[in-house]
């Protein structure tokens, strides 16, 4: 592992392979590997940016490398799920829940079979690569498929925890959706007691002026909003709400009875998103609270180097306190 | 290859009479939906009589037995021509077909492995089928299992880019224990494949991606049996293109060859001359 310290205007992609340590799938997967034979995984040709590769050097006759071709990859994933393998899928999210969304909807969740796709790199982590590497669909999309499981982890920490739940006791498939693994953690690692568990919102603090709710790198930077926001006199509540689907309805109502005010936070597009699913709750229950989706409004990201991008669209600590203190001000 | 086969007159005149039973079937049970794919179910009857009557290792009574030859329509719009033989094999009981396109019924113009004993895999996305029996292989492999997985494709869907991408990586994984039936009845919904969109020379596409290529008459019985009977072991390290050529709508003399029968309805007179000529065919 290298030392490179990360720099804001550095952005290169393989110091970014070395520093992908919350791209937590493949070693988590080498882990369980002996004791679940049913594990099997694959790539199409972005196996070591993924991380997978830490699974497929373990047992290089379970994994597969596709190459480019995506819509490939998760068909055959389907194939070797209907044998009884739990296939891990992982490549760029605008690859994977973008572009092969239709092989996702027909060949793995049609059939509800147990394919686990993992969607790395997602909203705008890629920066200046461009914004056809971007993501800001993936959770509209995958939501709207009947039989999905849609998580968006906060860290690696969570990330191991809910591939490992997802292999022990999980049924159906999963789309997971991951930034570019650089980021700072929001759990610490431990191997004592299970932090994450799928459908099962996390509430980080506790407040009684405005909630949050984030998922994702999100989580983190909501929390960085949070106190900045206690220095200013609001208390903030922060929730990790990492599983967008199934959404966990009563922490979004006891969150709206709390607090009155709720933001959501996301690096996708406000459309579909996370803040659809909560407003979705909130609408339905009759709930009487102040609201606003925060992301991306219904455009296409500029390119540039990812701090100043997060910077930009108000997606670091300093423009989610901003966002959140013109929604508490609000009449 | 050596074409060889110990196979009984009695078993060949069986798989014609099976291939009749399939058509007769189609043509009653689209007359209930009242729409439906006769052209592209008629040129795969030899097929699936081959394949179910002969070929194919599975068990009806345990219809996830895990070492069963797999067989996936990648063409799924010709299940209506499966579905009288996977109940004549004992999978279903034949009355459960009478509820074929009713509200709720297992039985569509496309095969759902989750509603359909028998089925391995769904379908209905062109395209896709390939892929999966890459996966399948993928994983007879991996668990050390001697099974096979057929797909058959259709000549309109080798137009469908990822059916490329799948055959590349079968080439590449050298998959012995794939075979991909191609059922070139040379028409697809809006016209002739070779002036729609022309995806010849087949044969050589498939041997420039690492295939075994065997083309046969796709109607003939015993070149059908000895050329399933004489595949490479599965443990070669090539995966097996059959390039069937076969006549849309085979069977009905005013449904040879047109593509307007892809999908169609037949009204009672002519329902009465197609029974009529099925029943009088070889």
């Amino acid at each position: 592992m290298s030392t490179t310290t990360f720099h804001k205007d550095t952005w290169e992609l393989y110091k970014s392979l070395e520093m992908s340590t919350q791209l937590t799938a493949g070693e988590t997967l080498a882990k369980l590997g002996k004791d679940h034979p049913e594990i099997v995984a694959m790539s199409s040709d972005l196996s070591k940016p993924t991380r997978l590769w830490d699974f497929g050097k373990e047992f290089p006759e379970r994994f597969f490398n596709f190459g480019l071709a995506e819509k490939n990859m998760v068909t055959a994933a389907a194939g070797l799920a209907s044998t009884g393998k739990t296939p891990f899928v992982s490549t760029y999210a605008s690859f994977l829940g973008v572009l092969a969304a239709e092989n996702i909807r027909t060949a793995v969740a049609y059939p509800n079979l147990n394919v686990r796709l993992i969607g790395t790199h997602t909203g705008i982590a890629m920066g200046f690569y461009g914004t056809s590497h971007h993501a800001t669909e993936d959770i509209s999309i995958t939501r709207a498929m009947a039989n999905m499981t849609v998580i968006s982890p906060a860290d690696g920490a969570a990330l191991a925890e809910m591939v490992e739940e997802s292999v022990k006791t999980y049924e159906g498939p999963i789309y997971f959706r991951v930034s570019r693994g650089r980021e700072e953690p929001v759990y610490e690692r431990s191997s004592e007691k299970v932090q994450n568990k799928i459908g099962k919102a996390n509430r980080l603090t506790k407040g009684s002026d405005l909630t949050i709710i984030a998922c994702g790198i999100e989580v983190n930077e909501a929390l960085k909003a949070a106190d900045q926001l206690k220095d200013q006199g609001i208390s903030t509540q922060v929730i990790d709400m990492h599983t967008i689907k199934p959404i966990d309805t009563e922490a979004i109502l006891d969150a709206a009875k709390e607090t009155g005010t709720i933001l959501t936070v996301e690096e996708h597009n406000v459309q579909g998103g996370l803040g659809s699913a909560v407003a979705e709750v909130l609408m339905e229950s009759g709930v009487n609270c102040k609201f606003k989706r925060h992301g991306f409004y219904d455009e296409y990201s500029l390119i540039g180097k990812p701090y100043y991008l997060y910077k930009h669209y108000k997606l670091d600590g300093d423009g989610i306190a901003e966002v959140a203190k013109n929604l508490v001000n609000r009449d | 290859m050596t074409k060889t086969s110990s196979v009984s007159p009695e078993k060949i005149d069986l798989i014609k009479e099976k291939a009749k039973m399939s058509r007769l079937e189609t043509i009653r049970l689209i007359a209930k939906a009242k729409s439906g794919h006769y052209g592209s179910s008629f040129s795969s009857s030899e097929i699936f009589a081959t394949l179910y009557y002969h070929i194919l290792n599975y068990d009806p009574k345990n219809p996830k037995w895990p070492s069963r030859d797999r067989f996936v329509m990648g063409k799924g719009h010709s299940a209506v021509g499966v579905y009288p033989i996977l109940a004549d094999v004992g999978f279903f009981p034949k009355e459960e077909l009478d509820t074929y396109t009713d509200l709720g019924s297992p039985f569509g113009d496309h095969p759902d492995m989750n509603k359909i004993k028998g089925v391995d895999f769904s379908s209905g996305s062109i395209g896709h089928g390939l892929s999966v029996g890459v996966g399948m292989s993928l994983g007879a492999r991996v668990d050390n299992e001697k099974y096979r997985s057929y797909i058959l494709m259709g000549d309109g869907e080798l137009q469908e880019g990822q059916v490329w991408e799948a055959a590349m990586s079968a080439g590449s994984f050298k998959l012995g224990n794939l075979v991909a039936i191609i059922d070139n009845n040379k028409v697809t919904v809006d016209g002739n494949t070779e002036e729609l969109m022309n995806i010849n020379p087949i044969k050589e596409k498939w041997e420039n991606f690492g295939w075994n290529v065997v083309e046969v008459d796709g109607h003939n019985v015993e070149e059908l049996v000895k050329t399933f009977e004489n595949l490479p072991s599965v443990d070669s390290d090539k995966p097996t293109a059959i390039i069937c050529d076969t006549v849309a709508g085979k069977g009905v003399s005013f449904m040879e060859h047109g593509y307007e029968w892809h999908v169609a309805n037949l009204g009672e007179g002519d329902i009465k001359r197609a029974i009529e000529e099925i029943e009088g065919g070889q």
